[in-house]
């Protein structure tokens, strides 16, 4: 069992200052998620009529992409390829203090303690992340198309993204561009996503540096840091479909 | 005769979806401009829903309580789908699909509906490929497939172990070009909390924004619960944290009937439970179950030994482990269905051959398909096919394709190396088939509301199949639901909008605002996740995998106590005005309280053992499920105020294409 010191990023709401708020916890087990571990003090806080510290999750298996917590000043915790919501206790040692704080970045503004508004996002996938195809049911069968199995499986690997933002928040500039490459590249891999390869580059650079969010420089963090190890490889393959794409527009 | 109509089509079962869709009525396209349609729902259901409602051209309005509708759980499946494409030429057809299905439901399911589902999965496998779903390939370009527990074909599509997440991908996709164009409006973070009922039909809903804790009132010309499952009642389960019956319930309470509440599936394969403060459990797929052999040891000195440390599972000889599916069902061996997975886990478990600490655990071991997927590649290659390193490695290496993010979830929550050691899996709550009762066109006993995907009862019977929850949700979504929507709102052309300045929505909005203000004033001393883990407790224990008149009566009785408790005791913290989850949290688990004694109360209502449900008073000699001709129907619950005075209807279910027989995976 394990006695921790929590430093917990607290706000009240979007137009609060916040402040940093140090909580010890303890009895923790080793088995423990990191999520699970917050749920023991927050029972604690409750129990004393406090407000429990607000932080987004939901699935708690490393796939929805909720959870969003800077742990220590890494994006999900010390582990590497995971979320926070599969982060355990046993990657800590008693009498650790810990830093919780939340996704920092222009284009993610904090909503409550840990919870920040990534809908940024969904408006980027909105411009262009997408085939324009109708849900007839009339298409043609899925075995007229064949894929080589290299280009499918990369499409699949960039289509592994979450959505959770660790990218951005692991960036000095919050930058949006592995986010936005992973789009990109699933579609620009297949024959499917040839037919508007152009206006979709085009637009969703467009709509990502709308919000706010920066350039890359090429640091690697986003990779190092991307719980589903989106490769950098897919920003390259975005910045030439984006060469492409101005050229001919 | 019942009350209840199903508007099953006549004809042959086979032409009936076809005939349907050419009688029934359709709205021009210069017409669904002018109705609205309210989606609750972003999962593979409501996704789809809302995206190709939107295409056709009415306006929708789509909610979900997480952050973006991407993150709703339908991303979590992981396995496959299933669609009756027969690309392996393996003998499958639409009516083997039909029929696996049924007969995988324990037969408790609606001849029509499954039909008409098998019908149109192969439609979704060319719409997902077309929208850039990137499904598993062979070397030649075309679709692989694999094999799901109950079935004798491959005919399951996947994406590794994402596959939930890249269909869910593919309709949250389909919603972003419609989001774009106008034609959805998107409200996230808000949670349904009632339906507005407007004489007679659904005209609406109340919706709390759950960052401002504004109450909201939204009206259309039709509303589409598709929320998922209940099966957070159990507290632990392989469902978010935030999945709820909330919304369906509301809708009960309005007066759509709860069809099955106690169908429900309980998995075979998750992460056993490690200690008191586990929030939820993790699955690992059921198709792990194509390689993976399921074992206990055959002596308890070796159970013992293992337990206390001094054996690994790698130790114990061939001849001393007992392969139980292999051995009770030489046909399917471990690909039999769920339920009866679930079960022959838990009685080798209560017989004392369970292999963790607390005696809840079983093997599920892949050292024979590294051997075997090893000398394949060994010989494929032209390498040593002796040289046991290599063919380990190799082995490894197929399998790390083909479940590598499944042993990687498992190595960080156990702390353990499946490619090394053998899993430890054990059953936990993952799914639910009963729902909302629906007709053949997805609407339920209240005109105007529809349900879909896991929120409705109609396709699965008393246990579904692997890869067969990602098929439902999609095709009620994409291809059943458009269709059969149109047939209602025909008649809403001339309605012009709905207003939400009425007495009907004035006195909804005020039910859920005294609600929510008398769990904030309440300031008990309890935590809303004490009476949760409490609720899961009962329901656990006493309407698990095993189920007895004497542990449901009591369950009913303490369900009712706690939800009494709980008025008088809870403690919300924080306030109505504001981000507050707790009180997000308290509203859902009231709704489990009632949910939970209806669910008893059918459990004990139906003295069959069928699929999930198994009675322990009714079974075979050999410990298999005894169904009972008398039980054959649907029982369809009215909300009568309290749960306890819930009337039951019966749909009578009618096999006119297949042969009702004893289930047997022998």
């Amino acid at each position: 069992m394990m006695n921790l010191t929590l430093k917990i990023w607290r706000q009240k709401n979007a137009n609060d200052k916040g402040k940093i708020v140090d909580y010890p916890v303890s009895g923790i087990s080793p088995d423990m998620s990191f999520l699970e571990m917050l749920d023991v003090l927050n029972q604690e806080l409750i129990e004393k009529g406090e407000e429990p510290v607000a932080f987004d999750h939901d699935c708690r298996e490393g796939i929805c992409g909720t959870c969003s917590l800077y742990i220590n000043g890494r994006a999900h915790g010390p582990q590497t390829r995971i979320t926070a919501c599969q982060l355990h206790m046993r990657s800590f040692n008693d009498g650790d203090t810990i830093y919780i704080e939340p996704w920092r970045a222009k284009a993610f503004p904090v909503i409550k303690d840990l919870i920040v508004d990534r809908s940024s996002f969904d408006r980027i996938q909105q411009a262009g992340g997408f085939i324009s195809v109708n849900t007839s049911g009339n298409t043609q069968d899925a075995n007229a198309i064949p894929i080589e199995k290299e280009h499918a499986d990369k499409s699949f690997d960039a289509a592994t993204c979450i959505g959770c933002g660790a990218c951005v928040a692991s960036c000095k500039n919050s930058s949006a561009m592995l986010f936005v490459s992973a789009k990109v590249s699933q579609f620009a891999l297949l024959p499917q996503g040839q037919v508007e390869a152009t206006d979709r580059v085009l637009n969703m650079v467009k709509q990502m540096d709308a919000e706010g969010f920066g350039n890359c420089t090429n640091t690697g963090a986003c990779e190092v840091e991307c719980p589903k190890g989106i490769s950098l490889e897919n920003i390259a393959r975005m910045n030439r479909e984006y060469l492409a794409a101005s050229l001919k527009g | 005769m019942s009350i209840l109509d199903s508007k099953i089509p006549e004809g042959p079962l086979a032409d009936k979806w076809t005939k349907h869709k050419n009688e029934i009525n359709l709205v021009n396209p210069a017409n669904k401009r002018l109705i609205d349609v309210i989606v609750v729902g972003t999962g593979l259901a409501g996704g789809s829903a809302a995206a190709t409602l939107a295409e056709l051209g009415y306006n929708v309005k789509s909610f979900c309580f997480q952050d973006s509708p991407r993150r709703a759980h339908s991303i979590a499946a992981q396995g496959g789908i299933n669609a009756a494409k027969n690309y392996q030429g393996d003998g499958d057809s639409t009516y083997r699909l039909f029929y696996d299905t049924v007969k995988g439901g324990d037969y408790r399911s609606r001849e029509a509906n499954v039909y008409r589902l098998a019908e149109v999965s192969t439609n979704i496998i060319d719409q997902c490929v077309a929208q850039g779903v990137p499904f598993a390939r062979e070397y030649g370009g075309l679709l692989d497939n694999r094999s799901f527990g109950g079935v004798l074909v491959s005919r399951t599509f996947y994406a590794k172990g994402q596959t939930g997440q890249q269909l869910l991908l593919g309709a949250y996709a389909a919603m972003n070009r419609q989001i774009g164009r106008g034609k959805i409006k998107m409200y996230t973070r808000h949670e349904m909390l009632d339906v507005v009922v407007v004489d007679g039909k659904a005209r609406g809903i109340i919706a709390r924004n759950l960052v401002t804790g504004e109450i909201e009132r939204h009206s259309a010309h039709a509303v589409v619960i598709a929320s998922g499952g209940y099966g957070n009642a159990f507290y632990l389960s392989t469902y978010a944290m935030g999945s709820n019956v909330t919304a369906a319930w509301k809708a009960h309470k309005r007066g759509a009937f709860f069809a099955n509440p106690c169908y429900t599936q309980i998995h075979p394969t998750c992460i056993p439970v490690s200690g008191d403060h586990q929030s939820k459990l993790t699955l690992m797929s059921e198709s792990l179950r194509n390689d993976g052999r399921i074992w206990v040891p055959k002596h308890k000195k070796d159970v013992e030994a293992i337990r206390n440390g001094s054996l690994k599972p790698t130790e114990i000889a061939e001849e001393d482990r007992d392969y139980y599916l292999e051995r009770r069902y030489p046909a399917f061996g471990n690909l039999v269905p769920r339920d009866v997975a679930s079960r022959a886990a838990k009685e080798r478990c209560d017989a004392g051959y369970g292999v963790n600490q607390t005696g809840e655990a079983v093997y599920l071991d892949f050292s024979a398909a590294i051997e075997r997927y090893g000398k394949e590649q060994a010989h494929v290659k032209g390498l040593d096919e002796n040289d046991t390193a290599l063919v380990q490695k190799l082995g490894k290496g197929v399998i790390e394709n083909k479940y590598g993010n499944l042993f990687q979830m498992y190595e960080k929550i156990v702390d353990q190396n499946p490619y090394e050691t053998p899993m430890m899996i054990y059953p936990a709550v993952h799914y639910t088939m009963g729902g909302l009762w629906v007709d053949y066109n997805l609407m339920t006993t209240v005109p105007g509301l529809y349900a879909i995907g896991e929120a409705n009862f109609s396709d699965h019977g008393a246990n579904r199949l692997g890869a067969s929850a990602l098929m439902q949700g999609l095709a009620d979504g994409y291809f059943v639901l458009p269709y059969t929507i149109g047939d209602y709102l025909a008649h809403d052309i001339r309605t012009g909008p709905i207003p939400t300045d009425t007495k009907e929505f004035e006195e909804a909005e005020a039910k859920v605002r005294s609600d929510i203000d008398k769990l904030i004033a309440n300031k008990g001393s309890k935590s809303v996740d004490y009476f949760h883990k409490k609720l899961g407790k009962i329901m656990w224990n006493k309407c698990g995998m095993a189920r007895n008149e004497k542990d449901l009566k009591s369950a009913i009785k303490e369900i009712a106590e706690l939800r009494d408790e709980f008025y008088k005791d809870v403690f919300v913290p924080g306030d109505q005005n504001e981000y507050n989850e707790e009180l997000a949290k308290a509203g859902r688990v009231a709704d489990f309280l009632e949910l939970g004694e209806l669910f008893a109360k059918d459990a004990l209502e139906r003295e069959e053992s069928a699929g999930g449900h198994f009675r322990e008073e009714y079974q075979t000699d050999s410990g298999e499920a005894m169904r009972r001709k008398e039980y054959q129907y649907v029982s369809a619950w009215e909300y009568k105020g309290q749960p306890s005075e819930a009337v039951e209807h019966k749909e009578s279910l009618d096999y006119e294409n297949i042969e009702v027989k004893e289930r047997s995976y022998k």
